[in-house]
């Protein structure tokens, strides 16, 4: 096990640059999740704390060594791919027996600790089957054990669940953490999925176009999204996020005022976009939010409405309300949301305003 | 089955049938024409049905060749040099190609497409077009008359090249990265997965190009003199007399029968690697 750094971690292939200056340190045992959209750079990133591409520039250390120069099979990492990568020819145990085969060590010892592996990922009766008698959740397994095999200070996960169906994707994510629990090996685990990466991560890199654009627990992320991005990339229904301008206790959308938390540290009359979480919003009617419905989604649990604030012109945004609530489209209701449910970004940057 | 579909199943046979009939009656003529006497087949009234020398004719080509006067090199040896020949070549082209392949495929160092394209163009052309050069190169390098000046000119391959590289460019560079991971360096990615990967894709090479050496004619013809490195195709030619000496076509039908056996053997023997090579594909 170790702490895993990286300082100032720039890509670039050819003239595009891919990452602009990633920092993080990750503590020892610590499960940490990069999350972004696909082509954020989530996966060169991983592949730079393996050692399969070289960053530009910027430093990744590993228990404390610098290791930029250092060969991925020195690096004491594991890694489980997408895709599996298994060795097609290998059996299950020869497959997980290969690295320490590789590294020459004794024959008993080998045995022991394919069997150790097996039997955590209850592989024990698959052994002697080839990848392609096996299952993709099965398959995704074989990959889980070729890497705790070698008992690594650091697992890298590269979307590892993304190729499987629905139901064996959400028994899998409860497994590995499980597993994490069990071995506390310090973890890198990248996903597109959020809520693989709320359940699983002690700690949430939120990446968007080559940029940490939030680094925290994922409550934190949550509570309070650093960015516009992040607010509206995690969460599901995405935080509404609209136009406003801040004026005097508060915030001004189309003519609609709200009041928010923090308004003494605010410059009035500045451009902000205010978001809020559909899930925030209640059905009072003196709330301040008049909303013209365009879309009801009945989910039995919740009723999505879909709708435009103000009115016709108004911005589209989006509440969750508890229970079955009996409305159509073209109806209007009245809701409210509390001050310090109000998130508020400058509009310029993206960046929170607290 | 209803009898429109026999019907037209019947109609497929008997195409099928007429097909074999068509291709393997030449074969079969041989294999009658190495049974009778040199006189029955020159007097052109050959029967169609075996005659009684069978076993003698056999004899006499494996161990003295055709009638002493014209060649007398035995159909035995011949047979060897053929079969060293394409063991040669064929081995010798699927462990130059397939190194070739690696390299070009796996690794990055400057000019590989050019090296990539340097093989592809010089090497397809056919050997009789850059026949003469080769000529002049082998006789330089004194390996006139040799095994070696035999052997190796042919064994370069841009074929074979060009299907390995296909081959390994569909192998996931995922599974290149986890061997890397996995702490296993280049020759031991080739030798632990690379090649066993690459096992059905050798044995469909080995068969074409077995039979590409065992089929050589012109090469062997320019470049060797001496009845010890005389080749089984180039004998068969030899063979043939000109102007008055009589042509024994027996012992020459006997030859070729014997000629063929080998290169069938291989396909025959290769047929069941490729079934098992289909049904258990391993990619
Ligand atoms: N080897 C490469 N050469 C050039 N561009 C690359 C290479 N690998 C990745 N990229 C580019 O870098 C960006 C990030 O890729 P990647 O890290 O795979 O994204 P993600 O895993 O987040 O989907 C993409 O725009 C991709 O096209
Ligand atoms: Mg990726």
């Amino acid at each position: 096990m170790a702490q895993v750094e990286l300082r100032a971690i720039k890509k670039s292939f050819g003239d595009v640059a891919v990452i602009h200056g990633v920092d993080c340190p990750i503590a020892d045992g610590e499960f940490v999740v990069i999350l972004g959209p696909s082509g954020c750079g989530k996966s060169t990133l991983l592949r730079i704390v393996a050692g399969l591409e070289t960053q530009s520039s910027g430093d990744v250390v590993i228990g404390g060594k610098v290791v930029n120069t250092v060969e991925p099979k020195d690096r004491n990492i594991a890694m489980v791919f997408q895709n599996y990568a298994l060795y097609p020819h290998m059996s299950v145990r020869e497959n997980m027996a290969y690295g320490l085969k590789v590294r020459g060590l004794p024959k008993p010892e080998i045995e022991a600790a394919v069997a150790r592996a097996a039997k955590i990922l209850e592989l024990e009766k698959l052994l002697d089957r080839r990848p392609r008698q096996l299952s993709g959740g099965q398959r995704q397994r074989v990959a889980m054990g070729r890497a705790i095999v070698r008992n690594p200070e650091v697992f890298l996960f590269d979307e590892p669940l993304s190729n499987l169906d629905a139901k064996l994707r959400v028994q899998m994510r409860i497994e590995l953490k499980q597993l994490h629990s069990q071995l506390k090996t310090t973890s890198i685990y990248v996903t597109h999925d959020q809520v693989e990466a709320m359940t699983l991560a002690d700690r949430l890199i939120v990446m968007n176009g080559g940029r940490a654009e939030h680094i925290g627990a994922p409550l934190d992320v949550y509570a309070r999204p650093a960015t516009t991005f992040v607010a509206g990339f995690i969460g599901a229904p995405a935080m509404n996020l609209v136009p406003g301008t801040l004026v005097a206790g508060g915030v001004a959308i189309d003519g609609t005022k709200l009041g928010v938390a923090h308004p003494a540290k605010t410059v009035t009359g500045a451009d902000v976009t205010v978001g809020f979480r559909p899930e925030t919003l209640h059905l009072d009617p003196a709330g301040p939010v008049a909303l013209l419905v365009t879309l009801v989604g009945a989910l039995g649990a919740d009723t999505l409405v879909h709708g435009r604030m103000g009115g016709p012109q108004g911005p589209t945004i989006t509440a969750r309300l508890p229970g079955v609530v009996k409305v159509r489209e073209g109806e209007r209701m009245v809701l409210r949301v509390a001050p310090e449910d109000i998130h508020l970004f400058d509009r310029a940057t993206g960046r929170r305003i607290d | 089955m209803g009898a429109e579909a026999a019907r037209r199943n019947w109609v497929a046979h008997a195409v099928l049938l007429l097909g074999v009939a068509i291709f393997a009656f030449p074969i079969y003529v041989a294999l009658v024409g190495s049974t009778w006497d040199a006189a029955t087949i020159g007097r052109g009234s050959m029967p169609l049905v075996p005659g009684p020398l069978g076993v003698e004719n056999y004899v006499q080509a494996w161990t003295s060749g055709s009638g002493e006067r014209v060649v007398g090199a035995p159909v035995g040896g011949m047979l060897w040099n053929s079969m060293l020949m394409a063991l040669v070549i064929a081995f010798g082209k699927i462990g130059i190609s397939i190194i070739s392949a690696y390299a070009v495929v796996f690794f990055n160092f400057p000019g590989r497409m050019f090296f990539f394209w340097m093989i592809f163009v010089t090497l397809m052309l056919p050997v009789e077009v850059r026949i003469i050069p080769t000529y002049q190169v082998v006789v330089d390098m004194g390996l006139f008359d040799s095994f070696w000046g035999l052997t190796v000119p042919l064994i370069a391959s841009a074929t074979a090249t060009l299907l390995f590289r296909q081959f390994f460019l569909t192998i996931p560079d995922e599974l290149v990265e986890a061997a890397k991971i996995d702490g296993a360096g280049p020759i031991r990615f080739f030798f632990d997965v690379i090649l066993p990967l690459s096992r059905t894709n050798i044995a469909a090479l080995f068969v074409i190009l077995f039979i590409y050496g065992w089929n050589q004619y012109l090469w062997p013809l320019l470049i060797t003199k001496s009845k010890e490195l005389e080749t089984i195709v180039i004998g068969i030619t030899k063979m043939i007399g000109t102007g008055d000496s009589q042509t024994d076509w027996n012992i020459i039908m006997a030859t070729t029968i014997m000629a063929m056996l080998p290169p069938v053997l291989v396909v025959l023997f290769m047929q069941r690697w490729f079934v098992k090579g289909l049904v258990d594909s391993e990619k």
